[in-house]
């Protein structure tokens, strides 16, 4: 047992953080430390800039264009990723539909569509849930029959994740209703320019604009982009589901999110002292702490078991989940509440790059307030998606415990 | 003990809530939070007609002499109907105010215009750093010119931006920081100035500033150096309004997420079929009948005469309903799954509501202390 990071990881660690230090834009790294929006263009010049230094995916084996790095220094750039506050990569090309692709997709498409991913040209986005379909996400309905060489797809998917930005989607379509309703589910790469989609902005709680309805009328999709065989997509379906929610324990995120919670509560003041002195708010800091160092450890020992690709990931990945996601709701509810009344003002306008505080504001609005509410409205969903917490303990109780 | 209600608070409740069945659904809610004003100007009107606005004034100022435990009755529904009229900062606070602390001629000018409507109150009583805190004051009131001059700056004042009036707490002795006093400051005299802006839940609230602010001489309320237990005062009467709040909100919520479990399906049976789910649902029943007897203890004692009871009581149920608030609102988003979280579902707008409840006139953690405080006296 050692717990110390080798000489040869804390130089990498230093490679990393200089490279950040040098080229992380000036203006993204603003925008993320203040809690401002972030716009496509952002993720993607950020996304060509990481692709140059041949980081563009660095949880990708090398075989693929990836880093080819081993989990530790897959997590000490995450970590250093998300100290200095540069954007995430996009999740769902890099972090799911890419192992599938790896795993299951034939040759042709892992040589056309992996390298779109790494250079930042594609932006994708997932098509799973449907209004009867969220926790039960076998019983989805949107319909995908071949006619000649092509699929013609039916249906509507929901909650789908900023698919207004998207080049392609990765699609779970019903092309069997034999068996359970697990045996019909196909796996489809669809291109979002593709005549008959039409896609609903939903505004979510925080008034922002990040997840939509899609329909799909006689969308026609060629057969060459079905990954695997048909009627065989449940498989890739839960591989995929089993990879992002390892990526939702974001270690990094929330260790951010913790030193940022500490700098708010120590410039925000309950009875003439900084607000970190109050032992009824620090005891609740601490908390969530020593929650994230527990995890921490055991995200890095989930993960250390599979570092030889003998194993694969499996159901202990719902303990991160759960875990990471309550551990990010709690750091978000604790820096809204450190803000005491100052919660309270909604300044829609504040999440522009160019807002600045109003001097009329008695002096009182910190450049880190105005976004705090929102994000913590808006964090309620990490209990939800990727499978809620509810479903997250049945697989524990039914897939590890037997019960 | 009785916990009933008499015939007269049925009838008062059962004409507000037929009003906000017929002209104050979700969708209206939702025009009227974007709207320029914020809130209904013929709501408001509507409120005086049916006796809200002057309900706990005494009956020699057009008034029902109605007690909190009525103002309990409104709020429930007003944190039902999630309504956005300015209703607590005028006629809970500042008509409390000024009905408990005013002088005989300062309740005749105002009390009967605010029961008909005419005028409207915000209380001005929190400052930058001071948190929840309202015996830190910098704002300064220097007696001259036959009046007072006042200085200094109020953040966050709930419905400011409709307020014709702002009651506003001032330093008023030269020495002694604690020497606190309460004027009357309207909002068009020289020197006023207001930064609005919209809350997280759909309100209203703004910054005010005063420069050198000359008021007359009946423009201070109460016995000058006797603000802070004054503005204390109000401040409670507004909390306990809060919990009745609070109360109607989580019965609302717990109402239609039970309504989901029972018809929302997923494999092949209603989520409610799920014991985990149903635990949950259980525990969620239990807050709610918590929290409505703290309500009803805020409220009883919010009119006692004893300050260190009516302290006790008000912060005991407003630390109890911050958390038992946050439990249900967390929980209803969740077992509403991605239902809970959009936009145009009731559901969210409740939650933020009740977050930002916790976060008004002193969080948890304030009542908490102030309670944990009333041990060590």
């Amino acid at each position: 047992m050692d717990l110390k990071y080798t000489p040869e990881e804390e130089s990498f660690r230093a490679e990393v953080r200089a490279f950040l230090e040098a080229e992380l834009p000036a203006d993204i790294r603003t925008r993320m430390r203040l809690g401002r929006r972030i716009a496509k263009a952002d993720l993607t010049r950020w996304q060509k800039i990481l692709h140059g230094r041949g980081w563009g995916a660095v949880m990708w084996p090398a075989r693929f264009g990836g880093a080819g790095w081993n989990v530790v220094q897959q997590h000490i750039f995450e970590e250093e990723r998300a100290d200095i506050g540069a954007p995430p990569q996009n999740a769902f090309s890099l972090r799911m539909l890419a192992p599938v692709l790896m795993n299951f997709a034939n040759a042709a498409q892992q040589e056309y569509f992996l390298p779109r991913i790494i250079t930042g040209e594609d932006w994708w986005c997932q098509g799973y849930s449907e209004p009867g379909s969220g926790s039960d996400l076998a019983s989805l309905r949107t319909s995908a029959l071949r006619q000649g060489d092509h699929y013609v797809v039916n249906g509507q998917k929901t909650w789908n994740t900023l698919g207004q930005y998207a080049d392609w989607m990765f699609c779970l379509v019903r092309t069997g209703s034999e068996g359970r309703p697990q045996q019909g589910i196909s796996f489809l790469l669809i291109d979002m320019k593709s005549p008959g989609i039409r896609i609903k902005p939903i505004t979510m709680l925080d008034g922002e604009h990040e997840i939509n309805e899609i329909w799909f009328d006689d969308v026609h999709v060629p057969v060459q982009n079905l990954v695997g065989e048909e009627n065989k997509g449940w498989t890739y379906a839960k591989f995929l589901l089993t990879h992002e929610r390892t990526n939702n324990a974001g270690i990094g995120n929330c260790k951010r999110a913790l030193k940022k919670l500490k700098e708010i509560a120590s410039r925000q003041t309950a009875n003439g002292r900084p607000l970190l002195e109050d032992s009824r708010f620090r005891d609740r800091i601490v908390q969530v702490e020593l929650e994230l160092m527990a995890l921490e450890i055991t995200n890095l020992r989930v993960l250390s078991a599979t570092a030889d690709e003998s194993r694969t990931l499996g159901p202990e990945v719902s303990v991160l989940k759960i875990k990471g996601s309550e551990i990010q709701q709690t750091l978000a509810e604790l820096q809204m509440q450190a803000l005491g009344p100052d919660a309270l003002p909604y300044l829609r306008e504040a999440l522009d790059m160019d807002w600045v505080a109003d001097p009329r504001f008695a002096g009182h609005y910190a450049p880190y307030a105005p976004p705090l509410t929102g994000h913590y409205f808006n964090m309620r969903k990490t209990t939800i998606y990727a499978g809620s917490t509810e479903i997250q303990k049945n697989i524990i109780s039914q897939m590890i415990l037997g019960l | 003990m009785d916990f009933n209600y008499s015939n007269e608070q049925t009838a008062l409740r059962d004409t507000l809530q037929r009003f906000i069945d017929r002209e104050y659904d979700f969708e209206r809610r939702r025009e009227l939070a974007q709207s320029v004003l914020g809130y209904s100007a013929e709501g408001w009107a509507r409120f005086a007609e049916f006796g809200l606005l002057s309900l706990p004034f005494p009956e020699e100022f057009g008034g029902f002499g109605g007690k909190t435990v009525d103002i309990m009755l409104v709020m429930e529904l007003i944190g039902r109907g999630l309504l956005l009229e300015p209703y607590s900062s005028t006629v809970v606070m500042c008509g409390g105010l000024i009905r408990d602390a005013g002088s005989p001629s300062v309740k005749q000018s105002l009390l009967p215009r605010i029961g008909t409507g005419e005028i409207k109150l915000a209380l001005a009583c929190y400052e930058a750093s001071a948190r929840y805190d309202l015996a830190q004051v910098n704002c300064t009131a220097a007696s001259g010119g036959g009046g007072w001059r006042l200085t200094g700056q109020k953040t966050v004042v709930l419905d400011a931006p409709s307020a014709d009036y702002f009651l506003v707490s001032a330093r008023s002795g030269a020495g002694d920081a604690r020497e606190i006093s309460v004027f009357l400051v309207g909002r068009e005299a020289q020197g006023v100035s207001l930064l609005a802006y919209p809350t997280q839940s759909g309100g209203r609230a703004g910054d005010l500033r005063l420069d050198d602010v000359w008021v007359g001489p009946d423009a201070l309320i109460g016995a000058p150096g006797e603000g802070l237990d004054i503005v204390e005062r109000a401040v409670d009467l507004g909390a306990a309004a809060l919990c009745a709040e609070a109360v109607g909100i989580i019965a609302a919520l717990n109402e239609a997420t039970l309504n989901y479990l029972k018809t929302r399906k997923q494999f092949g049976v209603p989520i409610g079929k799920f014991q985990a789910l149903q635990h949950r649902m259980a525990d969620m029943f239990i807050a709610a009948e918590q929290a409505r007897s703290m309500a009803i203890l805020a409220a009883v004692y919010a009119d006692s005469a004893d300050a260190a009871e009516r302290r006790r009581s008000v912060s005991a149920a407003k630390a109890y309903i911050g958390q038992a608030g946050r439990l249900v609102g967390q929980q209803s988003v969740q077992l509403h799954g991605a239902m809970g979280v959009v936009d145009d579902v009731i559901v969210s707008h409740y939650f933020k509501r009740l977050t930002m409840i916790e976060l008004t006139l002193g969080d948890t953690d304030f009542h908490l202390g102030r309670f944990a405080a009333t041990l060590m006296s």
